[in-house]
């Protein structure tokens, strides 16, 4: 019979555990039970503060989806265990008992509340779970006012939370200065003018008496000085404290301050219990952050794989956050506590920047740092201060400004094989050039085989940077050309095409390139050259450049013939379009189906048939649908207000002004968008290329989403936009997209590759940080004035509609060597045929 | 192949090819694919324009690829190529498509075909 191991709590740290016990040798000896108090399964708690930005918990949720479903899981959610029965060897809840042969403590930590009067008043709340936040959302509605009592990491967490939700926030911090755990007192002192610009107020030196009923809002906080301030709701945010209670109700070993005292092997007081993450102390120490925790996950998987690859050993507290948009970085001994240490400090008061350096009395390793206003140096610090890395002989130059806009890197490349580069999942050096000797050549590989950057995401730019120094050094030169006929980039070949005004293939390939072409460089030049000058796609000179879909501007089928898609923006149609849409179709006898993207598709054509076609669509109010080129498809609505009861703004309406502003828009692929009405989403945006969402006050914009083989929730880009700024953040990002991403590159993996990701996408379209917005704007201008449709172009040129001859020697329809059968009253591919060559 | 003993058949004329790609025509009962990858050269190429793993029509439709100098088509539908000099599949060499010799008469493109008989000059089949 199977050992019993049983986790109890369903946390990030807990999660992990399971991840990586399962992954795990010893998993096949094992049933496993997960007990989780919550009645969710295990969420990202640090990026909590996002659950009121999306207004969902979805993008939290830690594992695959479906991880828990798995036949070697048993998850119970909403269970809390109420004892641990050591002699039984079981564990007891509500709903029952449950023995083990190994358990695991992973229970966590629950916010210290103060011993002040009046804290058990309803709108007094905490901050940390899911729950919490649906308590203090419930409490803003009707509140004006919310107070964090806490100045620490959390409570400007909780703080930029309650900001979010419209209330006039103050943090209340018992100590003389913010994050006295991190900070000095000018960093201090610094973060606190920089957030009191956002209009957040802070009290600092503030000891809070009691809680009374308020007089203008719901509360009174009275102070120790005799101040007093009123507020509609409070949030404790002063600390957490292991949550112990099981363990210490079972007689284990207690750490001095509480917390369950663990080994280097996450082992308690009894051999058969481990306990990991913030119930546990190590040493005498509480690691209150998620990386430690998951060591500590990974410490007891080895011990009970007996395989003895990992030991907890304590583990580095440096922190790198945003609080309210401020970057916050503090490393090692950031107070210089070590005897005889040495300090450098480079503030400026202007652009609200403070770094600090301690370094050691030799001046030849770095001890902590501190960092305001700029985080780009957290790395390189870091890692100077980690692996123990000899510093420059003047060290002052490592936090100086540096003019060329170059960081004072300590370079990837000299970096050992050990630095550990994603402290969320323990990703070293070597394990990223391990992944690279196999195969790995991109960070989105990387991010898949290691795991690194995908937890926090604090280390994308690092790994980006070892990536590249790594392929450098391998002589890989990171050989990002197009094809063999070009060694540019596409983003280097948009660039040269546009600058140096090129307007052909050959042109661009008799000064950039060499040879004949392929296709690969064809169809790439093709979309670059329709990207910046929109000229038609039969001009001679683009015409051989095209895949044939592009070509004769229909998707060719896998028995040679050719579907037709008129553009239906929006959905939007007439009965008596969808009348003659559907002669058409009985005309020539098209198989017709309704396609994902709210069109309507007529399959079955031959190459000669198509002008014919066209012309009667064109005659009947119709214009091409692209669904054969890398450019916009469909722009996906619901009804909206017009119509839906619940709809806030005119969905429908919105689709159609975007389908008709970004028709024929060539770009490196094709682009899908969605408009939703309302917040129920009925027209899945959030997978969409481009996905807008209608609010009381405008419009939610959400980029890089993707459905396909690779879904990708979009991310919230902007919020409750006016249609003229949405329409103008689009142009500009959509042009981004089309300067900077590869071939073939959807906006999703573009996204994912792109340094700096959406905080730096928002940077350059709604800051103009690279001075481009003009451009973008511009460009996007010419190719929506330059619009035509192209089917309308081919059918009234008799050039053009020579080259949709069958054969150009006899006037014989192609129609007649293709066999289909009926089904279901349509003509279709004959199946026998279809088998024979499959 | 270009030898003595061909006939020069008529097919169409420069215009009606497409420089830098291929169209289709019909020598006899058979469809062909006629290519010219290089406007400004005179050299063209026919292949079978059935596509031996679809079993459809549209070798004409592939693009162009150059690579070391020597010209092959990819196919439209599963992107194989296909040596326009000799019809042999890049991806799977013991596939082989008819190859028929073709030239610029002037303004009009030519076939030339074998006195005997009116055949491919290669008789390939996908195995």
């Amino acid at each position: 019979m199977k050992q019993r191991l049983i986790v109890i709590g369903n946390g990030m740290v807990g999660h992990h555990f399971v991840e990586q016990w399962l992954a795990s040798t010893a998993a096949a000896e094992y049933e496993l039970t997960v007990l989780g108090a919550e009645n969710q399964p295990a969420y990202d708690r640090v990026h909590l503060s996002e659950y009121f930005e999306q207004q969902s918990a979805d993008h939290l949720r830690l594992g695959q989806p479906g991880f828990y479903q798995q036949p070697n899981i048993d998850l119970h959610l909403g269970e809390a265990v109420t004892a641990i029965d050591r002699d039984r060897k079981s564990v007891v809840t509500a709903a029952g008992e449950y023995r083990y042969d190994k358990l695991v403590l992973a229970t966590g930590s629950y916010p210290f509340v103060p011993p002040i009067p009046g804290r058990e008043q309803p709108h007094c709340l905490v901050y940390r779970t899911l729950n919490d936040l649906d308590a203090i959302r419930s409490s803003a509605e009707n509140g004006t006012t919310g107070v964090v009592i806490g100045g620490g990491l959390l409570g400007l967490e909780a703080a930029n939370a309650l900001k979010s939700l419209g209330l006039k926030v103050h943090v209340v911090e018992f100590a003389p200065r913010l994050m006295p755990v991190q900070l000095d007192d000018e960093a201090g002192a610094l973060l606190r003018r920089k957030i009191e610009d956002l209009g957040v107020s802070v009290h600092t030196s503030k000891a809070t008496r009691e809680i009374v009923s308020g007089e203008s809002a719901r509360m009174k906080m009275c102070f120790a000085d005799e101040s007093e301030l009123e507020t509609d709701l409070i949030v404790f945010s002063a600390g957490i404290r292991p949550q112990d209670a099981l363990g210490r109700d079972a007689g284990l070993k207690l750490g001095q301050r509480g917390g369950i005292d663990v080994d280097q092997h996450c082992r308690t007081s009894d051999p058969d219990i481990y306990a990991i993450g913030e119930c546990a102390v190590w040493n005498g120490q509480h690691f209150g952050l998620v990386a430690p925790g998951y060591t500590m996950a990974r410490a007891a998987v080895s011990h009970l794989n007996a395989d003895g690859k990992v030991h907890f050993q304590g583990a580095d507290m440096s922190t790198r956050l945003k609080l309210l948009g401020v970057d916050v970085g503090s490393i090692g001994d950031a107070h210089g506590h070590t005897p005889d240490c040495q300090n450098y400090r480079y503030t400026d008061e202007r652009t609200g920047v403070y770094r600090r350096l301690v370094v050691s009395a030799d001046g030849k390793r770095l001890l902590g740092a501190i960092l305001i206003g700029d985080n780009s140096y957290y790395d390189p610090l870091l890692q100077l201060a980690l692996n123990d890395m000899p510093l420059p002989d003047s060290p002052e130059g490592l936090i100086l400004p540096t003019t060329e806009g170059g960081l004072p890197a300590a370079g990837s490349a000299e970096l050992p094989l050990t630095a550990t580069i994603c402290s969320c999942h323990n990703v070293s050096k070597g394990d990223i050039c391990e992944a690279m000797n196999d195969g790995a050549t991109s960070v989105a590989d990387l991010k898949a085989c290691t795991q690194a950057a995908t937890g926090c995401g604090g280390c994308a730019a690092m790994l980006k940077t070892v990536l590249d120094t790594e392929l450098e050094k391998r002589g890989v030169q990171v050989d990002r050309s197009l094809c063999a006929h070009f060694s540019h980039t596409r983003q280097e070949l948009f660039h040269l095409i546009r600058v140096e005004q090129i307007k052909t293939f050959s042109e661009l390939l008799q000064r950039y390139g060499h040879g004949g072409g392929c296709e690969i460089c064809k169809p790439a030049v093709a979309s670059m050259l329709a990207s910046c000058w929109n000229e038609h796609v039969h001009t001679p000179e683009l015409l051989p450049l095209q895949d044939t879909n592009d070509t004769f501007m229909a998707n060719m089928q896998k028995n040679g013939t050719y579907s037709v898609v008129p553009r239906i923006p929006g959905g939007e149609i007439t009965p008596k379009m969808l009348i003659a849409l559907g002669e058409v179709g009985e005309k020539y006898r098209l198989y017709t189906k309704i396609t994902g993207g709210q069109r309507i598709d007529l399959f079955g054509a031959s190459l000669d048939e198509l002008p014919s076609i066209w012309e009667e669509l064109i005659a009947a109010g119709f214009e091409t649908g692209h669904a054969y080129g890398k450019s916009l498809r469909t722009v996906k609505s619901c009804v909206g207000n017009t119509w839906c009861r619940f709809g806030v703004q005119d969905s429908t309406g919105m689709a159609i002004l975007l389908e008709n502003r970004y028709k024929g828009l060539r770009s490196p692929h094709k682009l899908k968008m969605g408009v939703s009405g309302c917040t129920r989403e009925c027209a899945e945006a959030q997978s969409k290329d481009i996905g807008v969402i209608a609010t009381e006050n405008g419009w939610n914009l959400y980029v890089c989403g993707n459905g396909g083989m690779k879904p990708r929730h979009a991310d919230l880009f902007a919020t409750d936009l006016d249609d003229t700024t949405l329409v103008r953040y689009i142009d500009r990002i959509l042009m981004f997209y089309i300067y900077t991403a590869d071939r073939l590159q959807r906006t999703s993996v573009w996204m994912e590759n792109l340094e700096g990701g959406l905080t730096y996408l928002r940077q350059v379209v709604i800051d103009d940080s690279l001075g481009l917005a003009a451009e973008l704007e511009a460009r996007m201008q010419h190719v929506v004035d330059s619009y035509h449709c192209e089917w309308k172009a081919a059918v009234e040129d008799p050039d053009k509609r020579k080259r949709f001859r069958s054969f150009v020697n006899v006037d014989e329809p192609a129609r007649a060597r293709i066999q289909q059968e009926l089904e279901r009253g349509q003509l279709i591919p004959a199946r026998q045929l279809a088998e024979e060559n499959a | 192949m270009m030898n003595t003993h061909l006939n020069w058949l008529d097919l169409c004329s420069r215009d009606d090819l497409t420089p830098g790609s291929g169209v289709a025509v019909k020598i006899g009962n058979q469809a062909v694919a006629l290519y010219w990858p290089e406007p400004d050269k005179e050299q063209l190429y026919a292949l079978a324009h059935q596509d031996p793993f679809s079993g459809a029509d549209v070798l004409a439709w592939g693009l162009l690829c150059e690579q070391d100098g020597e010209w092959s088509v990819a196919a439209p539908l599963y992107k194989q190529h296909f040596r326009l000099k000799d019809g042999a599949c890049l991806e799977q060499p013991d596939v082989v498509l008819p190859t028929w010799p073709v030239r610029f008469n002037g303004n009009r493109v030519e076939a030339g075909l074998c006195q005997t008989r009116i055949r491919p000059s290669g008789e390939g089949q996908r195995s």
